[in-house]
């Protein structure tokens, strides 16, 4: 069964990694937002800025969503930085 | 019927806003409203710009779960929330936030609700342009402090805390 979620990159973490979103086929075993993170952390030089102990928010379908919070097919989970509006 | 939440890059007519919170409606008694700016300087250095980033659909359903749980809170007969994105200059107006109820307790309280939740949790990012380069701007303690004190329990706001500080209290 394919996996397939969207990912988006906002303010300094969308420079950081280069990309604006993407959308990625969830490899076995990463089923939460926060194991979707370290997932893409761990491809190294500017993806480190997704990295344990970065200031990082998630939301997940448009809603802030913690780290524990399950991801499945056809998600849309967004990585940014804390907001900065108003 | 005027939306209640409105995330544009042109300016908006505060009086006619303001105006249209009461417009044909006796019932209102008070109407209370914060208009945010550009400012010239931040964090010791000169601002010439900055460019507001957003999160298109998240950024709308955010503002307006901000004003749900607002009109659950306080009595209000109506609210307003424009916050503009794009590249703005000094004395530029960023957001507008204005509530009509029957008496002013209730407008200014939910007033300033709308705008410390939103500084925290509506997908909004700053960048300034300053004689040193382009810079992201950093969120600030004092705002998350400032939307932790609405919370109800008391045990203040899971959602502000990063993620770290939510991972290491499990």
């Amino acid at each position: 069964m394919t996996m397939k979620v969207k990912i988006l990159y906002f303010a300094s973490l969308r420079e950081a990694v280069g990309q604006s979103g993407e959308e990625l086929e969830l490899p076995a075993g990463v089923e939460t937002v926060g194991a979707l993170r370290a997932h893409l952390a761990g491809r190294g030089e500017g993806w480190q800025a997704l990295a344990a102990g970065r200031n990082v928010r998630a939301a997940l379908n448009q809603r802030m969503a913690g780290a524990d919070v399950p991801i499945g097919a056809g998600d849309e989970v967004a990585f940014f930085p804390p907001v900065t509006g108003g | 019927m005027r939306p209640q939440v409105s995330v544009q890059e042109a300016d908006f007519d505060v009086g006619a806003e303001i105006a249209a919170l009461s417009a044909g409606r006796p019932e209102v008694g008070a109407v209370a409203s914060f208009v945010g700016l550009v400012r010239d300087v931040n964090d010791g250095s000169g601002v010439r710009a900055m460019t507001l980033e957003h999160y298109p659909g998240m950024t709308e359903r955010s503002l307006t779960d901000i004003i749900e749980q607002a009109k659950r809170r306080w009595s209000v007969l109506g609210m307003r929330v424009i916050h503009r994105y794009g590249r703005l200059e000094p004395t530029d107006r960023i957001v507008f936030v204005g509530v009509a109820s029957s008496h002013r307790g209730d407008a200014f309280a939910a007033c300033e609700f709308i705008m410390d939740y939103l500084k925290t949790r509506a997908p909004f990012w700053k960048r300034e342009e300053t004689p040193e380069g382009a810079r992201w701007v950093d969120a600030r303690e004092a705002d998350d402090s400032a939307a932790a004190r609405w919370a109800e329990d008391g045990t203040g706001d899971a959602v502000d805390e990063s993620w770290e500080e939510v991972e290491q209290r499990r």
